[in-house]
């Protein structure tokens, strides 16, 4: 008798807790089978992988043995190098450009800022693949290139642009600060747009200086969006992959092999998964190390 | 004084933006015009800034070629599915994330967010083994389309744009006894219009541009998306500028028209959800 009502009132829990919650359960649970079968199961794989010789036959555990391959390894140090070289030289000239850009568009009238806006975003819709062919053909080596012929025009000698190690990495960062800031600028417009204007008139009562103002309302106004910029942009350009596949096939000389890019090519050119594994959870490493300093740094005086 | 300023600046920043608009468009002008000029007519001709010599041969050559209709057809059949299952799947969980109470909400959202940080290079290879050892989807539409059927990102999009809807409403369609599906699919589906256009279009563009996981995943030519084939194009046919060109604008150009037919989405969309301040 006791038993039967207890099994009775719990399963009846049971029925009000489905009843209840049932159906947000059921809302999200898409999304969490696709998370447990194509994110957290790989990841856990992809984290023993890397203590193993990987064969699909005979696979061997051998422990740490990949991280030393991959210490000891010069590309791996020169990919890093490469890597970081390339994201210092790429986020903050990038974020910069976008925000000077943004602030120019902000003094403009409405539609002039729907023009610049629109001409700017353009490039954002073109895919990798197709911008990665269309540079390849302005840094043509010969003087077809249209960087070479500009160049001309001055009597300057035609370079090999993406072809010596010297300016190969070089070319990948001038391709990303003349691609497209569209995404930034439309997001730091939206944010000056947010600005109270009455901050402005209680600042000119002050008599306060243009630079005052800038640095003393609409810079700290901005930084969440500048920090939003700044973590999305390094976590892309440390995995920039397409415009180096396509380019340079990482070289000349592994001058422009980055993290990205060496692991495809130990993964997939030389089927090494084990040590592929292993250095991409270095990269995974340094993701989040860096992402969480960045929000150390910059958000501690974000709220207001 | 101070107006004479303002002029100045406004002139700065004028010739100054006009500039850089210009160096912006330079690389997609110089993909279009070399497009339409015909470099294999004579072995001289080097591609003009505005061309003497107008054809469609680059064009006829990329498509005589290569499977580029085949490449289209599934770019938009991926691309479709793709925009379908993430709206769909996207707003139904950003939905319950906002507005429904439910045990262990917090932690698995925040659990599906910090994902994000994690790239894409950790979970290929066990991904890649997965779907062609385990599953044995190697070269198939399901293969190219499952992993990413619904991304985090769009379910974090729509969390902060549902949370903006008013609750009032969903509390009184449940009075009236509708169904919690009735709910999102007669209530919140028909608010959230402008969130969940803005989120189509997006994932539309995101996938069709989408170059790493197709390109590893398809072997055959007829299974490759346009990114992918024009990848394979150019590194098959290094020498016929003119139709390299045309297959640029072939992958490109899509996306383009709809950028200029849905300039509004594209513009202001963006902001949805994307940071407060």
């Amino acid at each position: 008798m006791r038993t039967t009502v207890a099994s009775r009132s719990s399963s009846s829990a049971f029925m009000r807790f489905c009843r209840d919650y049932g159906w947000a359960y059921l809302f999200i649970l898409a999304p969490v089978l696709l998370f447990l079968v194509f994110t957290l199961y790989p990841v856990i794989s992809a984290l023993i992988m890397s203590f193993q010789h990987y064969n699909p036959m005979n696979t061997t555990w051998i422990g740490l043995n990949n991280y030393k391959t991959l210490f000891q390894d010069d590309v791996f140090w020169k990919s890093m190098r490469n890597t970081v070289i390339f994201t210092i030289g790429t986020v903050p000239v990038n974020i910069v450009i976008t925000f000077v850009l943004s602030y120019f568009i902000f003094q403009m009238k409405n539609s002039w800022q729907t023009l610049f806006k629109a001409t700017l975003y353009l490039p954002t819709v073109a895919s990798g693949v197709t911008l990665s062919i269309v540079w390849i053909a302005i840094y043509d080596p010969t003087s077809t290139g249209l960087i070479n012929r500009f160049l001309g025009l001055f009597g300057i000698d035609p370079v090999i642009w993406l072809g010596q190690s010297s300016t190969a990495l070089f070319s990948l960062m001038l391709m990303n600060w003349l691609g497209s800031h569209g995404a930034g600028i439309i997001l730091y417009l939206a944010a000056m747009g947010g600005i109270p204007k009455s901050l402005y008139e209680a600042a000119d009562i002050d008599h306060a200086s243009g630079w005052t103002k800038f640095a003393r309302i609409t810079w700290p106004l901005l930084k969440p969006t500048t920090l939003y910029l700044l973590v999305t942009g390094v976590i892309t350009s440390f995995q920039v992959f397409i415009s180096v596949y396509l380019m340079t096939h990482g070289g000349p000389n592994f001058a422009t092999t980055t993290i990205a890019y060496l692991i495809y090519d130990t993964a997939f050119k030389f089927y090494d998964f084990g040590l592929a594994s292993a250095q991409s959870f270095v990269l995974a490493i340094m993701i989040i190390i860096v992402s969480v300093i960045q929000f150390k740094f910059l958000s501690s005086d974000v709220e207001y | 004084m101070h107006s004479k300023s303002k002029i100045i600046m406004v002139t700065v920043a004028s010739v100054i933006l006009g500039l850089w608009a210009i160096v912006t468009i330079i690389p997609l002008y110089w993909m279009i015009i070399g497009s339409v000029q015909d470099t294999t007519l004579s072995a001289t001709y080097k591609p003009q800034m505005i061309p003497s010599i107008w054809s469609v041969a680059p064009f006829e050559r990329f498509f005589s070629k290569t499977s580029a209709w085949r490449w289209l057809f599934n770019s938009v059949f991926i691309s479709a599915v793709l925009t379908a299952t993430n709206v769909f799947f996207g707003s139904l969980a950003g939905y319950a994330f906002a507005k429904l109470k439910f045990p262990g909400s917090k932690t698995v959202f925040w659990v599906l967010l910090s994902t994000m940080m994690i790239p894409a290079q950790v979970t290929l290879i066990p991904l890649y083994v997965l779907i062609i050892n385990v599953f044995n989807l190697g070269d198939t539409y399901t293969a190219i389309i499952l992993p990413g059927a619904v991304s985090v990102g769009n379910i974090f999009l729509m969390k902060q744009y549902m949370s903006s809807l008013p609750t009032s409403l969903i509390h009184a369609a449940r009075i009236d006894a509708c169904s919690e599906f009735g709910i999102f699919w007669k209530v919140i589906l028909p608010l959230a219009k402008p969130g969940l256009a803005v989120l189509a279009i997006f994932t539309f563009v995101t996938s069709w541009n989408d170059f790493f996981w197709p390109f590893l995943i398809t072997s055959s030519d007829e299974m490759r998306t346009i990114q992918v084939g024009l990848a394979s194009f150019v590194f098959a046919e290094s020498t016929d500028y003119g139709a390299i060109m045309a297959g640029a604008t072939v992958g490109a150009l899509p996306m383009m028209i709809l950028f200029f037919s849905l300039q509004r989405y594209f513009l202001q969309g963006i902001t949805i959800g994307a940071v407060k301040g």
